[in-house]
């Protein structure tokens, strides 16, 4: 599965990175503490947090996630949009709360967990 | 803690000069500030502000206008009512210790004013903003941020233990009590070389200017 299905899938909107939409996605993780995610987020990962902050992209281009949903209708701030312009991250954004999404992710098959 | 206690307290432990920095409110700064006079101690009227990614970043101002503003930006950007059972009451206090009030804001919740925000309108009205115990597990720069954003524009950062946290060379380190009652005051304590207890001594000796610097 490529980040472009689950845009397709889950009709979220691209605020970033929509030259690579075709970035596999092995899996995903939830947090809102980006010291969380730098310890637990994997390679490959979709990333799920309501942070809006510009670090947001800086952690995702750190461990090579496959992209970063923002929730709940929140918009990234101007400097994050810039920001992941120039690392190439890809952000997402929906309407929907978290755990609403991450089930319809988890549905779509994506799983939080690796063997 | 009355206004009385904590004026003792920090010059029963050789303190010189205190912030006195409440979460998301400065209501109680000016009881504490006439509670010290005649006592030596200086107090500077501060205010722990608590952004929107849950980062708490500490302000504090020579100036009572300028920390009467900044409440005000923080009170607009502040949701909710207090529940006294849940979070305790939340008194505001003449320097005799008696109330005179009681905020009923949700002054525990998180504004809606981004931490890039939040060092902008400190700046602003001539404040100096400091990131708020790095060292902790939660509502640190940090651990929400994972990092310290290099443009931020932070005079300095507080430690609140013997940790020492991994941080830009250039950002300057205080260590205080973060004390929450009369008994942790003075726990921890940063020396200055000023050559008045003032904010904008503090803000020089923080940036290495003139003279003025952190003594070890």
């Amino acid at each position: 599965m490529n980040l472009n299905d689950v845009v397709q899938n889950l009709g979220l909107e691209v605020k970033a990175g929509s030259d690579a939409l075709d970035t596999e996605v092995n899996g995903g993780y939830v947090s809102d503490l980006m010291s969380d995610v730098i310890a637990h987020g994997r390679e490959g990962d979709l990333w799920v947090t309501l942070q809006t902050h510009q670090n947001t992209i800086a952690v995702a281009s750190l461990k090579g996630l496959a992209g970063i949903i923002i929730v709940n209708g929140r918009q990234p701030e101007a400097d994050t949009l810039t920001k992941a312009g120039v690392e190439n991250v890809v952000l997402l954004a929906s309407e929907l709360p978290a755990f609403e999404l991450v089930g319809r992710l988890y549905k779509l098959g994506l799983s939080g967990m690796r063997t | 803690m009355s206004p009385a206690a904590l004026v003792r307290e920090s010059c029963g432990r050789g303190l010189q000069v205190i912030a006195v920095c409440d979460h998301n409110s400065a209501e109680n700064v000016k009881a504490a500030k006439a509670a010290a006079e005649n006592t030596g101690l200086a107090v500077l009227g501060g205010i722990e502000i608590c952004t929107r990614e849950e980062v708490h970043v500490l302000g504090i101002f020579e100036d009572d206008h300028a920390i009467g503003s900044v409440q005000d930006v923080v009170y607009e950007n502040l949701n909710g009512e207090n529940d006294p059972e849940t979070f305790g009451e939340q008194l505001v206090m003449n320097e005799r210790g008696e109330v005179v009030g009681r905020n009923k804001r949700l002054l525990i919740g998180a504004t809606s004013l981004s931490i890039t925000e939040v060092v902008r309108i400190i700046h602003d009205r001539g404040g100096i903003a400091i990131a708020s115990h790095v060292d902790r597990p939660s509502f640190s720069v940090i651990s929400q941020l994972g990092f310290i954003p290099a443009d931020l524009g932070l005079d300095g950062a507080e430690v609140c233990s013997d940790a020492l946290p991994d941080l830009p060379k250039e950002l300057a380190v205080i260590r205080s009590s973060d004390a929450h009652r009369p008994e942790e005051i003075g726990k921890r304590h940063t020396r200055f070389l000023l050559e008045k207890p003032m904010v904008a001594e503090i803000k020089m000796a923080l940036h290495r200017i003139d003279g003025r610097r952190i003594l070890a």
